[in-house]
């Protein structure tokens, strides 16, 4: 690794950092703004009550002081202080949990996506215009054009209550089968474009006639030597893929009513619990930020030739 | 007239009156061409694209024209008559279904219109919601697009043609919103901006069209405008080294003039396409936002609410469901391969 590496993940580091600082001030102060505050609700509270849960949730200090202190509890403690509506629950601890699930959920989904994504991609580009390539397109053009929740919502209506071969409900491992598809189909869509347009781009390339003269098989030219380059490109697709199956986790889990981070943080929005909603759209957004951090830089150091600026 | 072969007078043929023979040949036979001419027989010639033109224009017509004739209003409970008892029949019906005194008018001999994709559960007419919700999400995404392309195309052209200083501070603001994780704080905003804005609203113009798309087109205009001043700062900076730019600057033309008259003609065309290619990205924040109950505010349709009100009643009347879903990915769909196509058309340097 030389010193323009370093300085290219310094400056990106750099970026991320920035960037989460942004998203926690924006939260904070977005969530202050709210008119009537967080406790103004449908039942009439006292003014004193109003006053005792102020202070017992520190909003009745200075706002700069609020905020110093929630980004300081953040970055030493990993502590997004309690849920307002869910009483006697910190939200770190609720995240967590719903993260075990989602974790799962998303990783499952997004293994599936990129092996199937590479190999439809593959096979695309192997069979360029023929029949099999055509199929291929066109399926994937329409499950790029569908929004998740309408996905998540037809495999429901056609496996869980039509067929009636899945369960409907997520919270047992067989309910994980129909919201781990709805989330992979529109990354695994989106790979097997991206794995066909830079195949082809790969297969056009010298080395691989130079690599058929000297009688190399199909499938060892494929594996020992197009496959890897032509992998490059879908890696900067990692940090898009793992935002997408955030936000889509979101309505997924909420159709088939998984217990993870998402319906949580859905349910967060339809409450007003205003601290559940700052603390979950934070540690989503580190996820997002450190995965496309990670993207970046895995792009440009596996591949040599990319230029660094 | 003879000529010497070693003369050095001209040759006087060459200067008699041309014939009519002469003179046909001479005729154009193709008017010339312009660039926007040029790039829509291209279009017309893409038989993906010209079909989804087609499409689009069909339910763009379809929704803001069907409404005016259609019998039933979109928020009209056809239970609900003044000064009667609710009447109950009327909810939850099946397509072609009718309601207990729309059978009685039946029977006495009037002719009453069908409702074609029945009712919902309250007893509104599915049919026309999902043509005003197809309207307001064509609306929504039409809008967003344009409000993004003044923004972006603004700041753009600014951080492009003044480069410098400006161009860096405003390159790090883009760069940051650029890695703002956007549907979060779409999310975001978008929640807490509904609970805003609509006490500003109140008793202004504005309330008709509601909080919840007003908050929408807000954060559209804050987080969306980044990829568009990119893209138009980059067209800037490669037309800005041109000659003519150089020549218009030496006859003393101003910095606001060449952007008008030389930088945004050049470019336009690649801000059409991108301007294009928005549309259904809006469209999908919009029903996305609406699947989350954060979209338009009820009892509007948009095609995202009527999915979303579908779910509660998913296992007995599906179609709720598929229809818009339908009608929603084949707009986002056909949107997407036009926008292809006009690349294709419009932008001659991606033909290599």
């Amino acid at each position: 690794m030389n010193s323009k590496t370093l300085m290219y993940i310094l400056k990106r580091l750099g970026l991320a950092i920035l960037t989460v600082w942004v998203v926690i001030t924006v939260t904070f102060f977005v969530m202050r703004a709210v008119p009537g505050g967080p406790f103004l609700s449908e039942k009439a509270v006292s003014e004193a009550a109003t006053k005792a849960l102020e202070a017992k949730y520190g909003l009745d200090k200075p706002i700069m002081e609020q905020y110093f202190t929630y980004l300081k509890d953040i970055v030493t403690r990993f502590d997004f202080g309690p849920s307002i509506k869910q009483r006697g629950r910190m939200v770190t601890d609720i995240i967590a949990d719903g993260l075990r699930t989602s974790v799962k959920l998303g990783l499952i989904a997004a293994f599936a996506a990129l092996v199937s994504g590479v190999v439809l991609g593959s096979v695309a580009a192997l069979r360029r215009n023929k029949v099999i390539d055509k199929v291929i397109m066109v399926v994937t053009t329409a499950f790029v054009s569908m929004p998740s929740f309408i996905m998540g919502t037809l495999l429901l209506v056609v496996f869980a209550i039509q067929l009636a071969i899945l369960p409907a409900n997520g919270s047992t491992s067989a309910g994980l089968v129909l919201p781990i598809t709805t989330l992979s189909l529109y990354p695994m869509a989106y790979i097997t474009r991206l794995t066909r347009s830079s195949m082809l781009d790969v297969l056009g390339q010298d080395y691989i006639r130079t690599a058929r003269a000297k009688g190399v098989s199909g499938l060892n030219i494929i594996f020992g030597h197009a496959l890897k380059n032509a992998m490059i490109p879908v890696i900067t697709y990692f940090g898009p893929m793992l935002a997408y199956i955030v936000t889509g986790s979101l309505v997924v889990e909420q159709i088939f009513a998984v217990p993870g981070i998402g319906r949580a943080y859905v349910s967060s929005i339809t409450n007003r619990d205003y601290t559940m909603i700052m603390g979950t759209t934070i540690v989503l957004a580190v996820l997002i930020v450190v995965m496309n951090l990670v993207s970046d830089i895995l792009y440009k150091v596996v591949d040599p030739r990319i230029t660094l600026e | 007239m003879e000529k010497k072969p070693f003369g050095l007078h001209v040759n006087l043929d060459s200067f008699i009156p041309a014939t009519d023979a002469d003179k046909e040949y001479m005729v154009q036979m193709r008017p010339s061409s312009t660039f926007f001419k040029d790039g829509v027989t291209r279009l017309l010639r893409n038989k993906v694209a010209s079909i989804s033109l087609i499409i689009i224009i069909l339910i763009t017509l379809i929704s803001i024209f069907l409404p005016m004739f259609w019998p039933y209003a979109y928020d009209a409970q056809l239970g609900v008559q003044p000064g009667k008892m609710v009447d109950p029949s009327f909810n939850n019906l099946s397509p072609f279904e009718f309601g207990k005194t729309e059978l009685k008018r039946i029977a006495e001999g009037v002719n009453v219109f069908p409702h074609i994709f029945g009712t919902d559960s309250a007893g509104r007419d599915y049919f026309i919601r999902v043509v005003y919700g197809t309207r307001i999400s064509l609306a929504v995404g039409f809008f967003a697009s344009i409000i993004v392309l003044i923004i972006g195309m603004t700041i753009g052209s600014i951080a492009g043609y003044f480069g410098g200083k400006v161009d860096l501070i405003i390159m790090r603001i883009v760069d940051i919103i650029y890695s703002l994780p956007d549907m979060l704080m779409v999310i975001l905003l978008a929640s807490i901006l509904r609970v805003t804005l609509s006490a500003v609203l109140e008793g202004t113009v504005l309330e008709k069209i509601g909080s919840n798309i007003i908050s929408l087109f807000i954060v559209f205009a804050l987080l969306y405008w980044v990829s568009m001043s990119r893209l138009i700062r980059g067209q800037i900076l490669s037309l800005r080294e041109q000659e003519y730019v150089l020549a218009a600057h030496a006859a003393g033309a101003k910095g606001s003039w060449i952007i008008r008259k030389h930088l945004i003609p050049n470019s336009i065309s690649v801000v059409i396409i991108s301007t294009a290619l928005q549309i259904p990205n809006a469209i999908f924040t919009e029903s996305y936002l609406s699947f989350l109950g954060l979209g338009v505010n009820a009892p509007m349709p948009s095609l995202g609410s009527l999915a979303s009100d579908a779910l509660n009643g998913i296992s007995s009347y599906p179609f709720r469901l598929v229809i818009p879903a339908i009608v929603i990915s084949l707009i986002v769909l056909s949107l997407n391969l036009l926008g292809d196509g006009l690349r294709d058309a419009f932008d001659p340097k991606l033909n290599s």
